[in-house]
């Protein structure tokens, strides 16, 4: 059984098709892109999955359960975690603090336990602050820890996101453009961080991307959307060369 | 400049950083204690007042400084914890069950209003929370077999386990009440921000989105926010019921509902010290400008609207000049002072804010 199976989706926004009769499926512990000119429907596909956009009509299952019954507070419970392409992060907050709001599914204690930060709470916050611990020694964001994401470079906003979604220990991360905005060197580094995310953590990650150089390093496959319907499906040498695919780009102007 | 080093996870989940803040206040504890001898009953009288002040602000500043929901009805459920802390008490309740059990009908009661205002953000839901504060005084006057309507209550003396507390006669007793519910309110803001529900409050006052990715239930999260808020300030009405020695309708108005949110924005939004700053101005205001106008031989002749005039021009002029409040001055003059001679002018200039996703909030 595949990880994430969507069947048939298809979402309009008042005349415009975002999602046309889309299907595709991600089998556990594989790294799959979407790609496809600017407009195609790829963020519209993540906010279906995040249940931020009810869909027409269409399947969507989560590991078996069907993801169209959660809400979309729910959807993190089942181990689902996203990162924005505009990035969303707590602005007011310290890097830590926002990685701890990563841990929020997790928390076990009550309002009254916390209003006296009663032991457990001391306990929770321990185990919660050590599994943070690791999500920024691993991406060696030792240096922000206490600082407020107000006044980050753009570089770093994206890495803490990231964080914030390893932090809730997911088994599906969805990344809306990770590499985007970012210097070669730091795209470089967000290749070696998914690809130790696929293999150390087991977690399987479903990415929309422009960067092709990233999408061919780390994907192992890869889908082609225009206009909300698929173009293509394979490995990404295959989609690469897929001429509809290059017609696709090339009608956009897009590279 | 103080460094800290961190040896442990717990060192963040401490009261206070390091060993030199926790001196600091326990110095000004000790001084809070010593007060009733250091001072005379009037000026203890108004060191009560700002206490009882910041525990509202404490209240107010959790709404919205915390989870950023801004309230104009809170004069409302400073009136509901009064109304209903006296009310339970003339029922047979003893003091130490009324007065905790006022605050947390207040907060149930807080939760309820604001089920529907929920899905109002900033201005609007200002503007929705106005209309509590407007009937909060025709429903007094409509109770008025328990509230007294518009000749008022006088709340009985305070007894606690056959200690009677009058706040006329015995200030400094009244005083030591007030200083213990200021420091419950304060350590349970306190708390709940090292915990995950505070955190909570935090991720929905800055992107919803993201927080409900990550699992935070928008709504329930704003509902307790409210809950919390009404609870502390129902304890502020409560005790400022006992300071006035009377109230009616008319006690708990509109303005008192500004008053309180001018406070905490004046004082500096989300932090502790900005209720506590916040609420001595306020305290003191009236003090400060009926000196001054005796200074300019006004000789005693009130001027109408002087202070409420006084107090917006304050309001405009930090909401221009310092959006963080005093104690955001605060802040940046002890960073000043710690970095000499190294600061620079730009290091507090905001970042301009990337992109939001508009589309989804
Ligand atoms: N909330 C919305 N309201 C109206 N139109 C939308 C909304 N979200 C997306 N769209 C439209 O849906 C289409 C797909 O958008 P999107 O999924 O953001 O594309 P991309 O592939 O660039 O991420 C676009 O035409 C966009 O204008
Ligand atoms: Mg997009």
């Amino acid at each position: 059984m595949s990880l994430l199976e969507i069947r048939n989706a298809t979402l309009k926004f008042g005349g415009v098709v975002a999602v046309n009769d889309l299907s595709f499926a991600i089998e556990e512990g594989e790294v799959y892109a979407i790609v496809g000119p600017n407009g195609a429907g790829k963020s519209t596909v993540f906010n279906m999955i995040s249940r931020f956009y009810a869909p027409f009509a269409g399947q969507f299952r989560f590991d078996g359960q069907d993801l169209l019954t959660v809400r979309p507070d729910q959807v993190a419970n089942l181990g689902i975690a996203r990162t924005f392409q505009n990035i969303e992060l707590f602005d007011q907050a310290t890097v830590l603090q926002n990685l701890l709001v990563g841990r929020h599914r997790h928390r076990q204690s009550t309002l009254l336990e916390e209003l006296f930060f009663a032991p457990r709470v001391r306990a929770e916050e321990r185990r919660h602050r050590h599994a943070v611990e690791e999500v920024i020694e691993f991406l060696d964001l030792q240096a922000y820890r206490d600082k407020r994401i107000a006044g980050l470079p753009y570089g770093i906003r994206k890495v803490v996101e990231l964080g914030r979604a390893l932090a809730s220990g997911p088994r599906l991360l969805l990344l809306d453009e990770p590499a985007s905005g970012l210097s070669v060197e730091e795209t470089q580094d967000m290749r070696w961080w998914i690809d130790d995310i696929r293999r150390q953590m087991g977690i399987t990650v479903l990415m929309v991307e422009h960067d092709m150089g990233l999408v061919s390093g780390v994907c192992d496959r890869v889908l082609a959307l225009a206009d909300g319907a698929r173009l293509a499906e394979g490995t990404p040498a295959e989609v690469q060369s897929d001429p509809r695919v290059i017609e696709a780009y090339l009608g956009t102007g897009a590279v | 400049m103080r460094i800290q080093f961190k040896t442990s996870y717990d060192h963040d989940m401490r009261l206070f950083p390091d060993a030199w803040t926790a001196c600091v206040y326990g110095a000004l504890m000790v001084v809070m204690v010593l007060l009733p001898v250091l001072l005379d009953e009037f000026f203890l009288g108004e060191i009560t007042n700002v206490l009882i002040w910041a525990i509202g602000g404490l209240g107010l500043m959790l709404l919205t400084g915390q989870s950023g929901q801004a309230s104009l009805g809170h004069a409302a459920f400073l009136a509901m914890g009064c109304y209903s802390n006296t009310i339970l008490i003339e029922q047979g309740l003893p003091f130490v069950i009324a007065f905790p059990l006022a605050g947390v009908l207040t907060g149930l009661f807080g939760m309820v209003i604001a089920i529907p205002a929920i899905r109002l953000h900033g201005i609007y839901l200002a503007m929705a929370t106005i209309a509590v504060s407007v009937l909060a005084d025709d429903v007094i006057v409509l109770l008025e077999p328990w509230t007294g309507g518009v000749s008022g209550k006088f709340p009985e003396p305070i007894v606690i386990f056959g200690f009677e507390i009058e706040r006329w006669s015995q200030p400094g007793r009244f005083y030591y009440l007030v200083l213990a519910v200021t420091v419950i309110s304060t350590l349970f803001y306190r708390n709940l921000l090292r915990a995950p529900m505070g955190r909570a409050f935090a991720a929905v006052r800055d992107s919803e989105v993201s927080a409900t990715a990550l699992g935070v239930h928008i709504p329930r999260t704003k509902a307790i926010a409210f809950g919390l808020s009404c609870m502390i300030t129902g304890w502020a009405g409560a005790l400022m019921g006992y300071h006035a020695g009377t109230f009616n309708n008319e006690t708990f108005s509109l303005v008192i509902s500004i008053t309180l949110l001018m406070m905490i924005v004046i004082g500096g939004l989300g932090s502790i010290h900005g209720a506590f700053l916040g609420a001595a101005v306020v305290a003191f205001l009236p003090q400060a400008l009926s000196m001054t106008t005796d200074l300019f031989g006004g000789s005693g002749v009130a001027i109408p609207g002087l202070e409420t005039g006084v107090f917006g021009l304050i309001l405009i002029l930090f909401i221009l000049f310092e959006p963080t409040g005093i104690y955001g001055r605060w802040l940046k003059i002890r960073t000043w002072f710690e970095l000499f001679p190294f600061a620079r002018k730009a290091m507090f200039r905001r970042q301009k804010s990337y992109l939001k996703t508009e589309r989804l909030r």
